[in-house]
C-alpha cells in the first residue's frame, strides 16, 4: 500500500501546488480549518488561487493570511462578512468572487466527489443566484440546476487519522471537510492525532481513506475562536445561539 | 408603545410546537430561545452540522471545534448529533425542519423576502438563508417595523434582491402580528402589539391588508 503519511504540510504538499490551480479548503469559519496547511501554502507562495470555502478566515489567520500575500484570485463562498481585507480587496477590483448558498455549495462539493456534474435544488431559485441557470419544473415546482464542484487539491482538517488515511471528525469541526476530501484531485489532510491502523473504531470512520492522499500529523494547532460566548455560573439555561 | 425586541422573540416562541425542529437566525431569532414556552422541548438545529444545541458554555469551557452558525461557541446536550454541512443542509432542503426563525430586510405581501443583500454595499454573503427559506416546513419572519430612516419594511413588492420568493409564513414586528401564508392568501395582521393602534400600523406599512384580530 502506498505510504500516505507524511511528516509535515510541506512535505504533504510537495509537488502538488501550481499558480491558477483550485483549491478546496475546508471548515465554518475558523472551526475545523487545516491551519497547517495554509501556513504552508502561504510560505510556497503559489499563486492565482481559486479557493472554495465556505469562508474566508479573518484578517491574519485562516485563509485571510493568503489574501494578505495576494495569493488568492477568485473565492467561491457563502459568506464572507468577517474579513476587513477582504472586502478591500474585493472593491478594488483584485480579487473576485461567487457567492452560493451555504447549502447549493456544500451539495455542489459533495456532488463533485460523487461523480454527479449537475444537480437540481429550490434553494435560490427567482433570486440573482439563478441568473444565467436552467430553471426546471418538476412536480409543480421550480428548481435551478447547479453543477458539481471538485478542485486540483483538497485542504483538509480531521481530529483524528490512521496511516491508511480514514479519518475521524470532531463536533462542529466535522463541516465541509468530509465533502471536500471526496472532491479534489489530491486530498490532503492534517490532523490533530495519526494513529496507526487498527486503533480507529472502523464503524465510527466518518471518511475513508480512500480519499485521502496525504496525511500528517500537525505540529501545533492555534484554534482560534471567532466569538467566545459565554454565560455566568449562577444562571441556568441562557440562550442558545444563531445563525446567518 | 410597541413591542421590545425580547417581546418580540417571546411572540416568536409561541409559534414553536412541543418537539419540532427549529433553526434560528442571527439577531432577535437568537432570543427566541430565552423563551421557549414551558412544556415544550424543541430540537435547535445549527446549519453548520449540529442538532440539539445546548447553551453558551460556562467560561473557560469554550471548545473551538463546537461553534454555531453564528460562529458563537456553544454546549451539546445528551440528545446532540454532529453531521457533515451536506448532511445538514439535506435536513434542511427536504423539508425536516419544522420551523425557521429569521430576521429580513424586507418581506412583500405576496411572501417574497429579502435578508441578505444591499446593492451598492459590500455584500457578505447569504450563507444558509436561501436554503432555509427554500426548504423548511414554516418561515417566521421577526422584524422591526420600519427601517431607521422610517422606510417601511412590509412592502407591496422587495426592490431589494430576495432571498427566496413566496417563502414567508408569518411576521412578527414590533407593531404587530401579519399573516402572510406564502402569498396565498391576502395579507393579514392579526394581533396588534399593546398599545399600538391599527392607525399607526397603516400609516407605516406600504403593504395593503386586511385585518382579521382573533
Amino acid at each position: 500500500m502506498a505510504n500516505k503519511v507524511r511528516k509535515d504540510a510541506a512535505e504533504a504538499l510537495d509537488g502538488l501546488l501550481f499558480d491558477g490551480m483550485t483549491i478546496m479548503a475546508g471548515g465554518f469559519g475558523l472551526c475545523g480549518i487545516p491551519e497547517n496547511l495554509i501556513a504552508a501554502i502561504r510560505a510556497q507562495g503559489v499563486k492565482d488561487l481559486t479557493v472554495i470555502s465556505n469562508n474566508c478566515g479573518i484578517d491574519g489567520f485562516g485563509l485571510g493570511v493568503l489574501l494578505e500575500n495576494r495569493q488568492i484570485k477568485k473565492m467561491i463562498s457563502s459568506y464572507v462578512g468577517e474579513n476587513k481585507l477582504f472586502e478591500q480587496l474585493y472593491l478594488s477590483g483584485e480579487l473576485e468572487l461567487e457567492f452560493n448558498p451555504q447549502g447549493t455549495l456544500a451539495e455542489r462539493i459533495r456532488a463533485g466527489g460523487a461523480g454527479i456534474p449537475a444537480f437540481f435544488t429550490k434553494t435560490g431559485v427567482g433570486t440573482l443566484v439563478a441568473e444565467g441557470k436552467e430553471v426546471r419544473e418538476f412536480d409543480g415546482e421550480l428548481y435551478v440546476m447547479e453543477r458539481g464542484l471538485t478542485a486540483d487539491l483538497s485542504i483538509i482538517k480531521a481530529d483524528v487519522g490512521d496511516s491508511a488515511g480514514n479519518l475521524v471528525f470532531r463536533k462542529t469541526a466535522r463541516n465541509f471537510n468530509p465533502m471536500m476530501a471526496t472532491a479534489g484531485a489530491k486530498t490532503v489532510v492534517e490532523v490533530e492525532r495519526l494513529v496507526a491502523t487498527g486503533d480507529l473504531d472502523k464503524d465510527h470512520i466518518h471518511t475513508p481513506g480512500i480519499y485521502v492522499d496525504a496525511i500528517f500529523e500537525g505540529a501545533a494547532f492555534e484554534k482560534r475562536i471567532e466569538r467566545v460566548t459565554t454565560r455566568p455560573r449562577a444562571v441556568e439555561g441562557a440562550g442558545a445561539g444563531g445563525e446567518v | 408603545m410597541a413591542w421590545t425586541r425580547d417581546q418580540m422573540a417571546a411572540r416568536a416562541a409561541r409559534e414553536l410546537q412541543d418537539g419540532f425542529y427549529v433553526n434560528l437566525g442571527i439577531g432577535i431569532p437568537t432570543l427566541v430561545a430565552n423563551y421557549i414556552p414551558d412544556g415544550v422541548e424543541v430540537t435547535l438545529q445549527s446549519e453548520n452540522g449540529m442538532l440539539g444545541m445546548g447553551p453558551f458554555p460556562f467560561e473557560g469551557e469554550e471548545d473551538a471545534d463546537l461553534i454555531n452558525a453564528g460562529k458563537q461557541t456553544i454546549t451539546e446536550l445528551d440528545s446532540s448529533s454532529y453531521f457533515s454541512s451536506a448532511d445538514s443542509f439535506a435536513m434542511i432542503r427536504g423539508g425536516h425542519i419544522d420551523l425557521s426563525i429569521l430576521g429580513a430586510m424586507q418581506v412583500a405581501a405576496n411572501g417574497d423576502l429579502a435578508n441578505w443583500m444591499v446593492p451598492g454595499k459590500m455584500v457578505k454573503g447569504m450563507g444558509g438563508a436561501m436554503d432555509l427559506v427554500a426548504g423548511v416546513k414554516r418561515v417566521v419572519i421577526v422584524m422591526e417595523h420600519s427601517e431607521k430612516s422610517g422606510a417601511p419594511k412590509l412592502v407591496k413588492a422587495c426592490n431589494l434582491p430576495l432571498t427566496g420568493q413566496g417563502v414567508v409564513d408569518l411576521v412578527i414586528t414590533d407593531l404587530g402580528v401579519f399573516e402572510v401564508n406564502r402569498g396565498r392568501s391576502p395579507l393579514r395582521l392579526v394581533e396588534l402589539a399593546e398599545g399600538v393602534t391599527l392607525d399607526e400600523v397603516r400609516a407605516r406599512t406600504e403593504a395593503s391588508f386586511e385585518v382579521a384580530f382573533a
